[in-house]
């Protein structure tokens, strides 16, 4: 079984077709959607985890291919200026995914990578812009 | 009669090495398991630290005439303005003021890498006089060629600030940070037990002509804050419940340390500044004993609603639980997020003990104590 993370872009034209559902019911691929921004007439995106053995992915993303939606695999992480940091929390406020918390004991930041959705609302939400996104 | 003892005993002890200083942390545990009294018997200074997000802060600035002299009017510091209607060579820069339209970049900014030691670009212009015939400059400055950088913040070290959350669908962008829609977060913005003024709320020690540490240097309190607001309810543990009393700062910026004053930009609001502050409270008597051994689960402060106003206060909460990520408003889960460094704050009263320990910063007396007021003056629209 594989693990990963997607952005799935769909053309304005696409949103008929239930792709989630056919990827669901169709390929038994397990699916988490991280984030989604889609309404129909617009270009829609959606982040999402999708698990399954690699050949079902590969099927699957074959089959998204063949209906105009982009699936391309999130190797972008996270990483912020540590050395930098004071620790204020701003950051916190805004991760939905429980990647960046503070520790209570210590009242310092906390990251873990593995949490991270690459939402990258803490790029802007950082009072001191200590983030940037890590192309891989 | 209960116990007593003065400022000027308690610098007597800190000139012989003797004082017994903890931290405002340190206390509150102690607090736990010892009385007010033996809490005044053991301990003689507490110190406090804050470091938080302050916009009503910035810094005068004298540059030193040029020959020949000019009047500076119109001024600004790598692109950003400054307030030069004031003597010839003399500005104000605010912390807020950007460098439009780079809007994220600003006075924080400019104050910040003077402070760090850093080449800033002065531009200025004058219409030229008699006395001041040039009209124009343009030149580097750097903390090592100006006269002087006095840092002067009209409004610092608020006495306890509101909770905000919003209500609404959309994302608000606000000073006090990004606040998610439908009650996606709670940002809170003190360092509750370790904050000066929730340690002395009464102001018994603070006033004006306090010694305290000031980014990093000394400084001193120069007057109440404006806003100054001693007329809020006070819960049972003698907290006044959300913003209250704020004092005016003054130090010399030239001394300061960038650990300690740190620029910000708040997205979508503006640009703003960390500005560290911690004050001694010495404990005169069993009364700021008791002060000052308040905890977090005894501090309270408001939940304002940032996205709707209107709605006045949803409720209010205690800073334990603010710190613990989580909170409960009308039965529903809220997370928590600081704005206001705790992981600073605690290092700024812990050199503060270790500069009384070690004999090298006395406690002052006020010159004078604050006034009390009974509320704030909003401003009416009369025309």
């Amino acid at each position: 079984m594989k693990s990963r993370r997607f952005v799935l872009t769909f053309p304005p034209d696409a949103t008929g077709e239930p792709i989630t559902y056919n990827l669901i019911r169709k390929f038994d691929i397990m699916v988490n959607i991280v984030k989604a921004d889609v309404s129909p007439g617009k270009i829609g995106h959606l982040v999402m985890e999708m698990t399954a053995p690699a050949k079902i992915l590969k099927e699957g993303m074959e089959y998204m291919k063949q209906k105009n939606v982009e699936c391309v695999p999130i190797d972008r992480t996270i990483t912020y200026r540590k050395d930098l940091c004071i620790h204020c929390g701003a950051c916190t406020a805004v991760c939905f995914s429980g990647a960046l918390t503070m520790t209570l004991k210590t009242s310092e930041l906390a990251f873990e990578p593995e949490k991270c959705v690459v939402c990258e609302l803490c790029l802007t939400a950082c009072p001191l812009k200590l983030f940037s996104i890590d192309l891989g | 009669m209960s116990k007593k003892r003065t400022i000027e005993e308690i610098n007597e002890k800190i000139r012989s090495g003797k004082a017994v200083v903890l931290t405002a942390e340190q206390v509150s545990a102690m607090g736990r398991e010892s009385s007010p009294a033996e809490v005044m018997s053991k301990v003689d200074v507490v110190t406090t630290g804050t470091f938080g997000p302050m916009c009503s802060s910035g810094m005068f600035i004298n540059f030193g005439h040029t020959s020949p002299a000019m009047r500076m009017e119109k001024i600004t510091l790598n692109n950003v303005p400054a307030y030069g209607g004031i003597a010839a060579v003399d500005a104000y820069l605010g912390a807020t003021e950007t460098a439009l339209p780079h809007d994220q970049y600003g006075g924080a900014h400019v104050i910040e890498e003077l402070i760090a030691g850093k080449d800033v670009l002065l531009q200025a212009t004058g219409k030229g006089t008699d006395c001041y015939p040039r009209t124009e400059v343009k030149t580097y400055i750097n903390k090592e060629t100006v006269n002087e950088m006095i840092m002067f913040n009209p409004r610092n070290a608020y006495q306890n600030y509101n909770v905000a959350v919003n209500s609404t669908s959309k994302m608000k962008y606000t000073y006090m940070g990004t606040l998610l829609p439908d009650f996606g977060n709670a940002n809170f913005s003190t360092s509750g037990e370790l904050s000066p003024l929730l340690n002395d709320p009464e102001m018994r020690t603070i006033g004006i002509g306090t010694r305290i540490f000031f980014g990093g240097t000394t400084g001193y309190v120069a007057w109440h804050g404006t806003q100054f607001n001693t007329g809020k309810p006070v819960n049972s543990h003698g907290i006044p419940v959300g913003n209250s009393a704020t004092l005016a700062l003054i130090g010399d910026a030239a001394r300061m340390i960038t650990r300690f004053i740190r620029a910000a930009y708040f997205e979508k609001y503006g640009v703003s500044m960390f500005v560290g502050v911690g004050i001694p409270i010495p404990i005169l008597d069993e009364d700021m004993a008791r002060r000052v051994m308040v905890r977090n689960s005894q501090i309270e402060t408001n939940i304002i609603d940032y996205g709707a106003p209107e709605n006045g206060i949803l409720g209010r909460i205690d800073y334990q639980s603010l710190f613990s990520g989580e909170i409960t408003l009308n039965t529903r889960k809220i997370r928590t997020a600081p704005l206001s460094s705790v992981r600073v704050a605690r290092e700024i009263a812990a050199i503060l003990r270790e500069e009384i320990t070690a004999g090298r910063f006395l406690i002052t007396e006020p010159v004078e104590h604050f006034r009390k007021t009974t509320g704030l003056n909003s401003l009416d629209i009369r025309i």
